[in-house]
């Protein structure tokens, strides 16, 4: 044995269902008495990793371990972990107090044990003297407390947590996120929790796994998470952000939204083009001065409680979300500032479209499942594989999807302050990348297009 | 018109087939041939060891066949529901097919079939055609609350430790009970008062209690054949009440009754 103080290892996991990859090379370790949030939008398979660790499903391929011991393959009642489903999952044929008792009577703990750890469990949640009451009888929170001594009263190693929150209103979901909190603080068990509000996890968690289609994103504290996310995907999914396409001229200046602001970062190397993340709380704006950095108009501003949140167009043909406690009424020509170390450097995961195709004749290629027509094509023999490249502002979507080439569903939408970034998940199952002006929405059902002269093919 | 007019014609359907007849019984079984008072017919059933008798036998088949279609049921509605038989509902019309089948036809082809395989009839062939015939009527109402079960509760159950064995005694039966008593109630009311299955396959050798009413009402003794038909109508309405009780203690839908 060369563990370890991880208390849940899962290592190169992955899970289908039939073709669909639902879960793809996953790693992930957690410390004992850790407070993990799974993070992700509904279908990133965030669920799916929970029901793993918890047993009722099993990994395709991989190994899990709890405590050191291997338990892939081991059936959940076996398993040290206990589980709060989202929908309370209590039984409807027992009064609370046997629902809470039905782990220890399996065990056949004597009786007044047991009744010791009901009512201490029940202390625990704040549902004293509801013993004997029918748990149809009860609220949603109530119901949810319930759940939550049920799963705590057999003293797990681990607590999983499965979206406990998301069917209580919000008031209901903040106190009990507090709750839970404490309960964490109190317990000293290890909780999972898995949601996809990230106001949730930033709130409750020690480490968040950001997760989308089944991989996971970035794995880190709330503050890292929020204030050096890794990618676009996390920028967008964690908080409000402006995302914008940029290049890092040299060490310490990067250029974007029209205009060259110094940094923090660097070793991206000359003239590299970046990612720029900027919260809208961290752009100063104010009436315009020889300190802005940016000029621009007001296009809308919406009071949101503590702060305005505004829309400013800059001269440079940029829209930047900003954040500020002062009000600047649409129409006002504002200035605007970034100070360096609020500005955020990301790698791009890539700069065009490539896909893996074949040479079918000197004018035509395959990719994405289809033969398209491309410019005549010398030195390479038909019949070969090759690699093919597509600016992503070069694919040509219709709302028609007879029109097209091929057809996808839109997936995911990046605005990046003067253009829309979408991801087309097309018929085939890979993705296609679309800088457009175009407005569409998620799940619109498109056809695709790419004109022969944008198709670039090579060995 | 109002809505709840559109109801008439049904109501009137009850009164003249359901309410005027069942108030007939009554009149009939409390009175004597010349229309007078009297309680005769039902002492005439006390006093009459055979009629008694005959009572108890066609309770005890009903029980018999409630029994067997429980135990054979109960575990083909457990494997309609399970998840790869969900998507597919081919699988369970097979077995709900024959509760589309006309009664008599089925109860001919089980003659049939006995006559081919040169099985005697008798009690045996008996108790075979009424499970044969009322099983379809326990799987359903089972199979419908099994299915509709929450998926989760059973997985609530392995998370606290419970085997699968576990599962079924804690979990699972108990909330399939509704099912259990709509099947349960179900089989036992038409097997109490059915006649023809008796005849055809028992060639007329054993007699049920509704064959006993049968007779005695084409023998033109209504009113003794209307007080016999009033004993067994109480045993199924208390029978029914029992059962309503019990699923208004489970809180549970899924029953078909």
């Amino acid at each position: 044995m060369q563990q370890t103080n991880f208390i849940i290892e899962v290592q190169n996991v992955s899970k289908y269902f039939g073709e669909k990859v639902a879960l793809d090379n996953i790693n992930l370790s957690v410390k004992k008495g850790e407070f993990v949030t799974i993070l992700g939008p509904s279908g990133c398979g965030k669920t799916t990793l929970l029901r793993l660790i918890a047993g009722f499903q099993t990994a395709s391929e991989g190994e899990i371990r709890i405590s050191g011991q291997e338990i892939t393959q081991t059936p959940p009642h076996q398993r040290p972990v206990n589980t709060v489903f989202q929908k309370y999952a209590l039984f409807p044929h027992l009064n609370v107090f046997d629902n809470i008792a039905f782990g220890l009577k399996l065990k056949k703990l004597p009786s007044s044990i047991i009744e010791k750890k009901v009512k201490g469990a029940l202390k625990m949640v704040g549902m004293t003297d509801y013993e004997l009451r029918d748990v149809d009888s009860l609220s949603g929170g109530q119901q949810q407390r319930v759940a939550i001594a049920r799963a705590i009263v057999n003293n797990p190693e681990v607590l999983l947590l499965d979206e406990p929150l998301a069917a209580l209103d919000l008031k209901m979901r903040k106190d009990m996120q507090m709750e839970l909190k404490e309960l964490h603080k109190s317990l000293g068990v290890t909780f999972v929790y898995v949601t996809h509000d990230q106001e949730e996890a930033l709130t409750l968690s020690d480490t968040i796994v950001v997760m989308s289609e089944g991989k996971i994103q970035q794995i880190g504290t709330p503050i890292d998470i929020y204030n050096e996310p890794i990618n676009a995907f996390v920028a967008d999914f964690i908080g409000e952000s402006n995302i914008l396409n940029g290049v890092m001229v040299k060490d310490k200046l990067v250029s974007f939204a029209g205009q060259e602001f110094e940094c923090v970062d660097e070793g991206f190397g000359e003239n590299m083009p970046i990612d720029v993340v900027v919260r809208p709380e961290d752009i100063y704006i104010f009436d315009p001065s020889d300190a802005a950095q940016l000029t621009g108009k007001v296009t809308s501003c919406i009071f949101k409680g503590v702060h305005y949140e505004m829309l400013v167009q800059t001269t440079t043909g940029y829209e930047l979300m900003v954040q500020d406690y002062n009000y600047f009424e649409a129409g006002r020509e504002v200035g605007l500032l970034v100070k360096p170390f609020d500005i955020h450097v990301m790698k791009k995961e890539r700069t065009c479209n490539t896909f893996e195709g074949r040479l079918v004749d000197e004018n035509h290629v395959e990719f994405l499942g289809q033969e398209f027509e491309c410019m005549p094509v010398k030195d390479i023999e038909p019949g070969a594989t090759v690699k093919v490249e597509v600016d992503f502002g070069r694919v040509i979507l219709q709302d028609n999807e007879e029109d097209g080439m091929l057809t996808g569903d839109v997936n995911f939408i990046l605005y990046k302050g003067d253009h829309y970034h979408l991801t087309v998940r097309s018929d085939w199952d890979e993705d296609v990348y679309v800088d457009t002006n175009d407005v569409w929405d998620d799940g619109d059902r498109v056809g695709i297009t790419i004109a022969a002269e944008d198709i670039r093919v090579m060995q | 018109m109002r809505r709840r007019n559109w109801s008439i014609p049904y109501a009137i359907f009850l009164l003249v087939f359901v309410v005027v007849p069942l108030i007939l019984i009554v009149a009939y079984a409390f009175t004597d041939e010349e229309g007078a008072f009297t309680l005769g017919n039902f002492r005439k059933f006390m006093m009459h060891p055979e009629a008694i008798n005959t009572f108890i036998y066609s309770i005890g088949i009903a029980m018999i066949t409630t029994i067997l279609c429980l135990v054979l049921g109960y575990p083909a509605a457990y494997i309609l529901s399970q998840k790869q038989f969900k998507t597919s509902k081919t699988m369970v019309v097979l077995f709900i097919l024959p509760m589309w089948v006309n009664i008599l036809i089925r109860t001919l082809a089980t003659v049939a079939l006995f006559d081919f395989l040169k099985l005697p009839l008798g009690e045996g062939a008996l108790v075979f055609g009424m499970v044969y015939n009322f099983l379809p009527f326990m799987i359903y109402p089972i199979y419908n609350t099994l299915q509709k079960m929450d998926q989760s509760l059973i997985e609530a159950a392995q998370d606290l430790g419970a085997n699968p064995m576990k599962v079924f005694t804690k979990v699972v039966l108990p909330l399939s009970m509704p099912g259990i008593f709509s099947g349960i109630l179900m089989v036992f009311m038409p097997t109490v008062s059915t006649f023809a299955i008796a005849e055809l396959l028992t060639m007329n050798n054993i007699k049920l209690f509704g064959t006993t009413v049968q007779e005695n009402i084409y023998n033109g003794m209504w009113n003794y054949g209307a007080a016999l038909s009033l004993i067994m109508l109480l045993l199924i309405a208390i029978m029914s009440l029992f059962s309503n009780e019990e699923n208004n203690a489970q809180n549970e839908s899924g029953g078909v009754i």
